[in-house]
């Protein structure tokens, strides 16, 4: 599958870039993607614009099974290449409305290098359905609220082993086809409604 | 602004080569899920000497977009040489509006220095940092300072504080005075007076720090615990000072010494030139002051 790159490469990587950040700095607030991508790639287009933002030939990717047929599209416009191991990628794409979620299935990074662990880029059908999720952490202030739809049933208790390994551990970038939500590993998930 | 990065052909957007920015955005995106945490980059050889900013520069380089608004202050001022020079570079680069109103900025690159202005959410503030690793001088290995901060083993810095009460009876050190950020890492908060470290803690606005030479980007996301390391029987105090600023009468802000002729005559003055003029402009004076009609004729 071929499909065109980024719009304007230079401001819309910048502009996807800038999105990504500040989800990653106010863990559970929704932001307006930068920008988009490729209506027609399975990774869908805010998750494209990230993928064509943020990788290139120094780093791999792991691709859920879902997503598998992304891999060409990816390589060819990126230079990256993909991860023989989900532990071995730096970026990991995963459509949680029909892949199973392991977070302990990646690369978790050193306790010398906590960095070197794989950032997780996961579609999700909205922000505005799924059972609303209370969060603490760096980057909030008190307590925020947050609801992931499609989230599996043991994602608190994957997020609390997660957070237990800190400052090992994954990061996560929710998608829709229109914003992100960043969960970095130093976010708490203090409750989680039913 | 009407100047674009066409005007300056060869040049990519902001000056660094996308691939470059790409490497620095993934540093940064790690540093803000660690915060406090040095992540290693590959710095690059900046159109200055390191020691002037190439860490700040490079990571403003890789966050600015075309609607940013750009404040650049040296140890507070904004028409030191550093400044004008850092500002005038992305000015041309990437042809981006440049102020020096802390308010109006997104994305503000100090050097020694945090605004008296409180900061916003959605503000940037990108620190140049000329030594990160806060142990380096009590352990000079890189492998050494890893394992010290992988297992949290703080307590050198402890001693080297304890050292001072020791010697002089407080903790002497009044600036890049250690920090802990989050319950977790130990942090370099860059060589900012002490006066400012209770500004870190639980600012709204993202604090990115960059060390060009000594290739290490760390963050503190907003409204994260910032702690300046102390003693319970020597709790960490701010700089005070006894005088107010000289022009504007300030109290509460970081004061410089400035010499005034070869007598011994001198005047402290607020370090921050945007907020020193805001509030000569509102009307206040200091002993040596002039309303600023007339400092403007």
């Amino acid at each position: 599958m071929s499909l065109a790159g980024l719009q304007n490469p230079v401001l819309d990587q910048q502009a996807t870039f800038r999105a990504v950040m500040q989800a990653l700095a106010e863990p559970g607030h929704a932001v307006p993607a930068g920008a988009v991508a490729g209506e027609a790639s399975p990774l869908g287009p805010v998750a494209r614009a990230i993928a064509l933002s943020l990788l290139d030939f120094e780093v791999q990717f792991h691709l859920s099974p879902s997503l598998a047929s992304a891999e060409g599209d990816l390589t060819f416009h990126t230079g990256s290449r993909r991860a023989a191991r989900p532990d071995e990628a730096e970026f990991a794409f995963l459509d949680l409305r029909h892949d199973a979620l392991d977070l302990a299935s990646f690369a978790q990074g050193t306790p010398e290098y906590p960095d070197r662990s794989t950032t997780l880029v996961l579609r999700v059908e909205s922000f505005a359905e799924g059972n609303p999720l209370t969060l603490a952490g760096p980057g909030i202030p008190g307590s925020r609220k947050c609801r992931i739809a499609g989230l599996p049933v043991d994602f608190a208790a994957q997020w609390g082993a997660n957070a237990a390994r800190s400052p090992l551990g994954v990061d996560l970038i929710f998608t829709t086809s229109e914003a992100v939500l960043g969960l970095p590993r130093s976010t708490r998930i203090i409750e989680e409604a039913r | 602004m009407s100047r674009t990065a066409e005007n300056y052909r060869g040049y990519n957007f902001a000056y660094l080569d996308e691939q470059t920015k790409r490497m620095i955005r993934r540093a940064i995106l790690k540093a803000i899920a660690i915060p406090g945490y040095q992540v290693p980059f590959a710095s690059r050889e900046m159109p200055m000497p390191y020691g002037w900013g190439t860490g700040g520069v490079q990571v403003t380089a890789a966050i600015l977009g075309p609607s940013d608004v750009l404040k650049v202050i040296d140890q507070g001022a904004d028409d030191t040489t550093n400044a004008v020079s850092i500002r005038q570079f992305f000015e041309k680069t990437a042809g981006v509006e440049t102020t020096t109103e802390t308010g109006k900025a997104s994305v503000i690159q100090t050097r020694h220095r945090i605004p008296e202005a409180k900061l916003q959410a959605n503000q940037v503030l990108v620190y140049q940092v000329p030594i990160p690793e806060p142990l380096r001088f009590l352990e000079p290995r890189e492998t050494e300072t890893r394992t010290l901060h992988a297992l949290a083993e703080y307590g050198l810095m402890h001693v080297r504080l304890y050292e001072d009460i020791a010697q002089h009876g407080h903790i002497a050190k009044t600036y890049a005075y250690p920090v802990l950020v989050a319950d977790r890492y130990v942090m370099d908060p860059s060589p900012i007076p002490k006066f400012d470290n209770p500004k870190m803690h639980e600012s709204a606005a993202l604090q990115l720090f960059g060390a060009g030479r000594e290739k290490r980007i760390y963050a503190v996301p907003p409204h994260t615990k910032v702690v300046s390391l102390d003693f319970e029987d020597h709790p960490f105090e701010a700089t005070k000072f006894e005088q107010p600023c000289a022009l504007c009468g300030a109290k509460d802000s970081y004061l410089d010494e400035v010499i005034t002729d070869d007598r011994g005559g001198r005047m402290f003055v607020c370090s921050d030139t945007h907020h020193c003029e805001t509030r000569r402009c509102e009307g206040h004076l200091g002993p040596l002051g002039m309303p600023v009609t007339e400092a403007a004729e």
